[in-house]
């Protein structure tokens, strides 16, 4: 049963062929199982999921027809759960109890969700690889040696491996589908403004944005119906008229026009994700879809532009984390600067101190202009190369990574990490909807192919996927799990 | 471009972060390769493109001017480092 | 060497909203300390601002008060420090595009001339808590409660050149403040506060001198004091061979004196940066006349009214018109009254002598202008004389029953009965042969004191009109 998709739950509980509470045990079970190999999840709330399984199964019998009612979720653990621990990943938080719930996190569990604990995820949504987390990388459930990705990579890990049937994840220039190319499942970077922010812990306010991570486009619109909408709470959520992102998803694809930009099929990409992302492509041509070779002439300037927006408003982000009102505070401080420096110095992990140092130096007195300014300039270049191109297509594909899940500890600098998110990164300086959804194997490891969409364009995008998976079978494959130690042991 | 030890320790010190002598030219070395990857937006010339802070062109939304929230001092005071009296507390602040 | 002064100010304004600027807890002034600091207040990760609508319309009523720019489309920066009163690390406040632009005000000099003063701008941003330095086990005490309230910060041109030039300027700022009802600005309770900009220059330079900014100046007797002072010291600096370093000093108000803030801290570097967190706030033309049909008639535009609908001198116009209550105090008077003269003698002297004394507010004052209107009218009805009226006044302090009720009970009715009068007059001429005598004689002013005679037999009550005429007759 774990196997199954969000869809298929909902209707076998509906039918009544399984029950939450039956389907939240063996959730459990498989997490009690898997975790500790995974380390997918930073908390596992058994007894409260319990709970709330429980009360699924007594609304189902009362009447409720909530849309995801009884069915178990993974929270990335950046979403504030009131009552719940709330790390964002970090040493910093690592005694936060949020006192309040997300909007995501609200909506979902009004919508019937059963919350199983909070996925693992590189610390402060800043990596590509889930090696930054203060709680140790979560693996990749198709080669432990590899990484999940990043920065949602327990979410990824743990949809997966079956940990959970669905999960939420954030993207801030790539942290969906990244992981969800590297774990081999389908994930969704909602357009910037179309889900809330509020008890979201940011990373960089104008770019971050909260989506889901499941098995199936079909899941993941079931999941965008219930996480979408505007919010009083979150001056930048965009007030659009209420959407079934369900109901387009089986619309004919004939005359789709894809574009697929000559820039994401250069250089630096693994020849075998190249053709695995072209065959994907033909399947879509199969389906009535024309393709043409289109222009994002500004594409390389966007990982330059990406690394100072977003450094420079994390920079400000994280200044809240100083010790004073909560989390991690220095052990004995001399004096007032002693208590900031050796808290946030403690507190913070590498990447994060490293990016916080970057957004500092651009914002500095004299460097503002040569920086900030010019980036929220490339900003708007590379937003009119995609309103240039989506005169001409409805959909932009290209492969969602140039490589496969790479191994752990392989990544030797930043840089060379940064630049796994090359063909991720525009899509939030733009605002863009987008995808990745499995598209092939390499190297026995899933690789994922990236679908842009105008914005809000959302139903466009997650037809075109739901398409996809009608005619392939890329996202039903399953990793092999091997028991882990502990249940071999017993 | 590169940055210098001392422009390491001015930065640290306005984002309160601390950096020892020996982390100072790691940290420099990092931050500088990252430097380099940005540098290459300077070879583009934006001189008659406005800035774009928010993906999206739309107006501030407004609050009615109403008190929503009540006083939950204990219990968010549960989370504080250290309080006393219902004051946050801090080594001494001198002015 | 004669040095001229040059002073700009920047004052904070806290709007008196319910709420807070970017979250929906309480502003009340005095609570119990971080009983008014919620999530958002307290920067816990994940939260967001949401502005407050009144505080837009309050800096639009204030930009319009002044006749400035309103901006079409202001945009909220991050303001970069680290202090424990500052919970998110940045201050949301105004840089590049404020709400308020260029406008100004007119004030009025001691030689009656008057002057404009370029107000640059006014930009909303939120408050800081406070720091309690009181010992906490040796430690310092952060309460969140005014973190977050909204703040106008109005920055004046360097046009002053006096301390009594800064003055006026903010008496007159604090004057609309208070029309416009977007503040309590009290400044002993911080509601409203000033920093100074003061530098001099040699009479005649054009460039400005080094300056100085003294922050912490929290009445208008200190803005003055704490001017005059730097002002001294910059003149004593230069006048020994040194130079002025700019620097930001804080006004000591017991010892009367700035001293430097010898801040650790480099030159500070705010790194501004767009608040993304939130949009630009777009205001149309509709928006702006919708708040200007809510302006009151402002203190200006009033003291013009009172010189030219009840012949009021300028001077008593504009004392009258200081505040929006002292003015609606007059006004009540004078048309209950009748007689917009002597209620305007009345009320600029004798009710702000009487507040003045016991430091009161105007609301505080136990004669509300009813009660002084019927007092005016009983003078000029003649049942008291001006003098008994003053009399009649102090009795209304601790005495609310009707003004007439207290005359009659205190028995301080004049006088008018001709009969009464006459015996009065007939018992002075008895009692005064050497004054009557000269008066014969042809040295008429000596009637002032006969008159004066007869006023202290009837205790004041008698109608010295009357005697007068009573005493020319008996005499002639």
């Amino acid at each position: 049963m774990i196997e199954k998709t969000v869809a298929e739950l909902s209707a076998a509980l509906a039918a009544g062929e399984t029950t939450s509470v039956a389907l939240t045990q063996a959730y459990l079970e498989q997490i009690a199982a898997h975790n500790e190999a995974l380390n997918a999840f930073i908390t596992v709330c058994a007894d409260s999921a319990m709970a709330q399984a429980r009360a699924a199964d007594e609304a189902r019998a009362a009447g409720s027809t909530a849309p995801l009612l009884g069915i178990p979720i993974a929270h990335k653990d950046l979403f504030c759960t009131a009552g719940v621990k709330t790390t964002s990943g970090s040493k910093i938080l690592h005694n936060f109890i949020s006192p309040y719930d997300a909007t995501v996190v609200e909506r979902l569990q009004a919508a019937g969700a059963v919350m199983l604990g909070k996925t693992n995820m590189d610390e402060f949504a800043m990596g590509s690889s889930n090696e930054s987390s203060y709680y140790g990388v979560a693996r990749n459930p198709w080669s432990l040696d590899r990484v999940p990705g990043g920065s949602s990579g327990g979410s990824a890990a743990a949809v997966a491996a079956d940990l959970c049937a669905m999960a939420t994840g954030t993207d801030t220039g790539g942290s969906i589908r990244q992981p969800a190319a590297f774990c081999g499942i389908t994930g969704l970077k909602p357009s910037y403004g179309r889900v809330s922010r509020w008890g979201m812990i940011a990373y960089a306010s104008s770019l971050d944005q909260a989506g889901p991570l499941c098995k199936t486009a079909e899941d993941a619109a079931i999941l965008l119906n219930v996480m979408a909408g505007v919010d009083d709470k979150d001056s930048t959520s965009i007030s659009l008229p209420a959407e079934d992102f369900t109901a387009t998803l089986n619309d004919s694809l004939k005359g789709l026009r894809i574009g697929l930009p000559k820039q994401h099929f250069t250089r630096g990409l693994n020849p075998a994700i190249e053709s695995a992302v072209r065959l994907a492509v033909a399947e879509l041509e199969k389906l009535g879809a024309e393709v043409k070779e289109i222009d994002l002439p500004n594409s390389d300037l966007a990982i330059s532009a990406y690394y100072v927006i977003a450094p420079a408003e994390a920079s400000a982000n994280l200044s809240r984390f100083d010790g004073v009102r909560y989390g991690y505070r220095c052990e004995n401080p001399v004096d007032l600067e002693d208590m900031y420096k050796r808290s946030r110095s403690e507190g913070f992990g590498e990447e994060v101190k490293r990016r916080i140092m970057i957004g500092t130096y651009a914002l500095s007195a004299g460097f503002y202009d040569a920086y900030y300014r010019k980036a929220q300039k490339i900003r708007r270049l590379v937003k009119e190369d995609y309103a240039r191109a989506f005169e001409d297509v409805d959909v932009i594909i290209g492969p969602t990574t140039p490589s496969p899940a790479f191994a752990l500890n392989s990544m030797k600098d930043s840089v060379t990490m940064y630049l796994e998110d090359i063909y991720t990164i525009a899509l939030n300086l733009a605002g863009l909807p987008g995808m990745s959804v499995p598209a092939g194997f390499v190297e026995g490891l899933p690789i994922g192919m990236q679908l842009v969409a105008k914005d809000y364009a959302e139903a466009k995008l997650l037809n075109v996927a739901h398409q996809f998976q009608q005619v392939t079978d890329w996202h039903k494959q399953k990793p092999s799990l091997t028991a882990s130690a502990k249940t071999t042991e017993a | 471009m590169a940055l210098t030890k001392t422009e390491v320790e001015k930065i640290a010190h306005l984002a309160r972060l601390h950096v020892s002598d020996i982390e100072a030219e790691e940290v420099a070395r990092g931050v500088s390769d990252i430097l380099a990857l940005i540098d290459k937006m300077q070879s583009v010339d934006t001189d008659n493109v406005e800035p774009l802070a928010h993906p999206f062109d739309a107006a501030q939304k407004l609050r009615p001017d109403v008190v929503t929230e009540s006083d939950r001092r204990d219990e968010l005071q549960q989370l504080a480092p250290q309080s006393q009296d219902g004051l946050f507390l801090v080594p001494k602040v001198i002015e | 060497m004669q040095y001229e002064t040059v002073i700009g100010l920047e004052v904070h304004v806290q709007l008196s909203t319910e709420s807070k600027l970017f979250s929906g807890s309480a502003t009340t002034f005095g609570a119990e300390p971080n009983t008014q600091a919620n999530i958002f207040d307290l920067a816990l990760p994940g939260t967001l601002p949401v502005l407050n609508e009144k505080a837009v319309a309050m800096a639009v009523k204030f930009g319009l008060a002044i006749g400035a720019e309103i901006g079409k489309r202001s945009v909220f920066d991050r303001k970069n420090y680290f202090y424990p009163d500052l919970p998110k690390g940045y201050q949301v406040s105004q840089l590049d595009f404020p709400t308020v632009g260029k406008g100004s005000l007119t004030i009025s000099l001691d030689d009656g001339s008057e002057k404009i003063i370029g107000v640059t701008r006014a930009h909303m941003e939120e408050d800081a808590g406070k720091s309690l330095h009181e010992d906490y086990q040796g430690m310092t005490g952060i309460d969140l409660n005014r973190a977050g309230t909204p703040l106008l910060e109005i920055v004046s041109e360097p046009d002053l050149r006096s301390a009594k030039e800064a003055v006026a300027y903010l008496k007159k700022l604090h004057s609309i403040i208070r029309y416009l009802d977007i503040s309590d600005a009290i400044m002993a309770q911080g509601s409203m506060r000033c920093d100074a900009n003061v530098s001099i220059r040699p009479v005649g330079q054009k460039e400005f001198g080094t300056r100085t900014e003294i922050k912490n100046i929290n009445s208008f007797k200190f803005v003055e004091k704490a001017i005059n002072h730097e002002v001294q010291r910059q003149k004593d600096v230069l006048e020994d061979g040194g130079r002025i370093v700019q620097e930001t000093r804080l006004y000591d108000a017991d010892r009367d004196e700035t001293r430097s803030m010898r801040s650790k801290e480099v030159a500070n570097d705010y790194r501004y940066f767009p608040e993304p967190d939130l949009l630009p706030i777009v205001i149309d033309d509709a928006y702006i006349d919708a708040i200007r049909a809510t302006l009151p008639e402002l203190p200006d535009t009033r003291a013009a009214r009172f010189v030219s609908d009840y012949g009021l001198s300028e001077y008593d116009a504009g004392v009258l018109v200081a505040t929006r209550e002292m003015a609606d105090y007059f006004e009540t008077t004078a048309k209950l009254s009748g007689d917009a003269k002597l209620a305007a003698n009345w009320v600029s002297q004798d009710l702000q002598a009487l507040l003045n004394k016991h430091s009161w507010e105007l609301s505080d004052s136990p004669i509300q202008a009813e009660r002084l209107a019927t007092l005016i009218q009983r003078i000029k009805d003649n049942t008291i004389s001006g003098k008994i009226a003053k009399t009649v006044f102090e009795a209304m302090l601790d005495d609310n029953r009707d003004v007439d009720e207290i005359i009659e009970a205190k028995g301080l009715k004049q006088v008018t009965d001709s009969g009464a009068l006459e015996s009065l007059v007939d018992q002075v001429i008895a009692n005064n042969p050497d004054q009557v005598q000269q008066y014969r004689d042809g040295k008429v002013q000596v009637i002032g004191f006969l008159v004066g005679q007869c006023m202290q037999l009837s205790k004041g009550k008698a109608n010295p009109a009357q005697v007068n005429e009573i005493l020319r007759s008996k005499l002639s």
